[in-house]
């Protein structure tokens, strides 16, 4: 075990039962997560990310399998044993008690002194800019303050992990960027350990200090941001996280073949054989057509962002691929469709994907 | 413009009344009637065979609670009298809390079933509403008599030598009540608990609150609603019984409705049974208001 993991799943794997099916949530996921990081669990609905939350938070008992906290094993116990707080996806705030009432509860059934009490919610309520509500009913908030209650509560105990599930889901765009910066701000401060369950693949890449992808009850990479966005080790990855032209390809000798004739260099260490190129619509250059450039392509339509135009392009084969520009480097002029261009990959940005 | 509102709002107005009005007169003539009837009748005389005399009398009042003694014109606490209302209020109070001690886990159970599953259960629930509670009363009776179902059984087993006299006793009664309206409590409870968010169960779990905090802290209180409903709907009736004492508790172990039924009949003394009749209402209308106060302390202002 890593000395520095405050909690580490072994090879958890659970089953649901409904009627005659059954159906593996999750598929002996073992992971580790480090004191004090913000780690984002990322995978589309039904992955398994929310059920390997509910493990740690003891809302549920793996089917085979360990949870451990600090080294110990908590696998069989009671949620209300654990120093691990949840922030849930509907907030679940007790309607009959006052914001003060709700973020003090963990404390109240902790038994904790009154005072203290005072104190601490009081310390919480301020961490999430809630001082002036204290005294209103959940019902009477905004989704956005009812999230911030929710997020209030869960710290008020001081736990030693806490678990978001999809906090920002019900909120605007704009409130949800604010929660973004917010969240982040709040884990460097107190230096708790985040565990953050979520499907959007742009929060994962701003907020975290490590990500784990998952799909169909498996993670499937673990890494940084960084690293996850550029060296994906499947399709289910580089497709999942930001956007990403896949050219299948035949790989040997560190070239890989694309269309008939036209090889790319690639990394030497990649696979070989047929498999999928990965390369970001950021890396993806147009250039004009010359005897040093090898690939070409049919200009296809394209798509104004503002800040940035997405070009479609085909290559002789019919695969697509697209294009991202800069619309301030390139004054917003793209080339007119069925113009034949020269396509040309940034250096490195090629990825063999392993299937 | 402003002239022309004014005439539209009133002629609302008008209208409601209008519709109002059929169910106005009916409530009128079928709740205040009778009810303003019983107060007149409660300050007369006693007619010789029933009946009233129209005689202005606080009579029947003061012998709601006191009894004059024939030798010396004394008065003195009508103990019978008054055994007879504490008898009435503890049963009724014990079949409400027993009848909620069974009820909540029946309605939290329905209430977590499937769909399906909760229809069916809800359905069986209603079926003794489909007999005549004459009828399901005297089933009881057949049960717990002493030649009964229940005496003959345990006697053939052997666990028992002589039959165990359940019938014609107060815990007859309360056992017969609790069967009649435990209904009438798991309904609102039911109610009350499928708009629970099962969720906050988790929450609470998650912030340190043991199983029995969960139920206390959480559930009891959010639930109160349907916990003061269903008290209502058993506790009122209950008190008020008549045929459940009547069948099962014999003549020794009346209850309040089978001692002002006792008044229009035998006892031949329509005054005292309606001063009673007034007095029962102004009992639950004192124990609602106690009991809506105590339960509105802690629920949210505003």
């Amino acid at each position: 075990m890593p000395a520095d993991a405050v909690i580490e799943a072994r090879a958890a794997r659970k089953v649901f039962r409904t009627g005659q099916q059954t159906v593996v949530a999750l598929n002996d996921v073992s992971i580790a997560i480090r004191k004090g990081e913000f780690f984002t669990l990322l995978g589309p609905s039904g992955c398994g990310k929310t059920t390997l939350l509910r493990l740690i938070a003891g809302f549920e008992t793996p089917s085979s399998g360990q949870i451990l906290l600090n080294g110990n094993d908590i696998t069989d116990a009671p949620p209300n044993l654990r120093p691990v707080n949840t922030v849930f996806q509907s907030y679940a705030l007790f309607p009959h008690l006052t914001v003060r009432q709700n973020v003090g509860f963990g404390l109240q059934m902790q038994g904790v002194a009154a005072s203290e009490i005072t104190d601490k919610v009081k310390r919480a309520l301020s961490l999430v800019r809630l001082e002036d509500l204290a005294d209103r009913k959940p019902q009477q908030l905004s989704g956005g303050q009812q999230q911030r209650v929710a997020l209030a509560r869960a710290l008020a105990p001081s736990p030693e992990v806490l678990l978001l599930d999809e906090p920002l889901s019900a909120l605007d765009l704009k409130l949800r960027k604010e929660m973004q910066s917010e969240l982040k701000r709040l884990q460097h401060e107190l230096g708790i350990t985040f565990i953050f369950v979520t499907h959007d693949q742009e929060e994962a890449l701003t907020m975290s200090d490590r990500i784990g992808v998952m799909s169909k009850g498996s993670l499937l990479q673990i890494g940084a941001p960084r690293e996850i966005y550029n060296h994906p080790v499947n399709r289910f990855v580089a497709d999942f996280i930001g956007e990403t032209n896949l050219i299948p390809a035949e790989v040997r000798n560190a070239k890989a073949t694309i269309v008939r004739n036209v090889s790319i260099p690639v990394d030497p260490a990649s696979p070989e054989g047929a498999h999928t190129l990965a390369v970001r619509p950021e890396h993806v250059r147009i250039v004009p057509v010359s005897g040093d450039v090898p690939l070409t392509a049919k200009v296809g339509e394209s798509v104004y962002f503002g800040t940035d135009s997405h070009i479609q392009l085909l290559l002789a084969d019919g695969t697509e691929i697209i294009a991202r520009h800069q619309n301030e480097a390139t004054g917003g002029e793209v080339p007119p469709p069925g113009t034949e261009v020269g396509v040309a990959f940034a250096p490195g940005a090629v990825q063999v994907l392993e299937d | 413009m402003s002239t022309g509102e004014t005439k539209e709002a009133r002629r609302d107005a008008r209208n409601t009344w209008l519709l109002s009005a059929p169910a106005l007169i009916i409530l009128t003539l079928a709740a205040a009637g009778p009810l303003l009837i019983m107060l007149v009748y409660s300050f007369l005389e006693p007619g010789k065979y029933g009946n009233v005399v129209w005689e202005f009398s606080t009579g029947a009042w003061v012998s709601t609670v006191l009894t004059r003694d024939i030798f010396d014109g004394t008065y003195h606490l009508a103990d019978a009298h008054l055994t007879i209302f504490w008898r009435s209020v503890k049963l009724s109070l014990i079949t409400t809390i027993f009848t909620f001690i069974v009820g909540f886990p029946t309605a939290w159970f329905i209430a977590t079933r499937s769909a399906r599953a909760r229809t069916a259960l809800l359905f069986l629930i209603t079926i003794p509403f489909w007999t005549n509670l004459l009828i399901r009363t005297f089933a009881i009776n057949q049960i717990i008599r002493n030649e009964g179902m229940l005496n003959t059984f345990l006697l053939y087993l052997g666990v028992i030598d002589e039959p165990i006299l359940i019938i014609y006793s107060d815990f007859a009664v309360f056992l017969g009540m609790t069967y009649v309206y435990l209904p009438l409590m798991v309904l609102p409870l039911f109610a009350a608990i499928d708009r629970f968010d099962m969720r906050l169960i988790e929450a609470a779990y998650d912030l340190y609150a043991s199983r029995l905090q969960v139920l206390r802290r959480v559930i009891l209180p959010i639930v109160k609603p349907g916990i003061i409903a269903g008290s209502i709907l058993v506790f009122i009736p209950a008190l008020g019984a008549y045929v459940t004492p009547r069948i099962l508790g014999g003549g020794r172990n009346m209850m309040i409705g089978n001692f002002i039924e006792l008044q229009f009949g035998q006892g031949r003394n329509w005054p005292l049974g309606a001063a009673l009749s007034v007095l029962l209402l102004m009992i639950v209308a004192i124990a609602l208001m106690f009991y809506v106060r105590a339960a509105n302390r802690d629920a949210p202002h505003g």
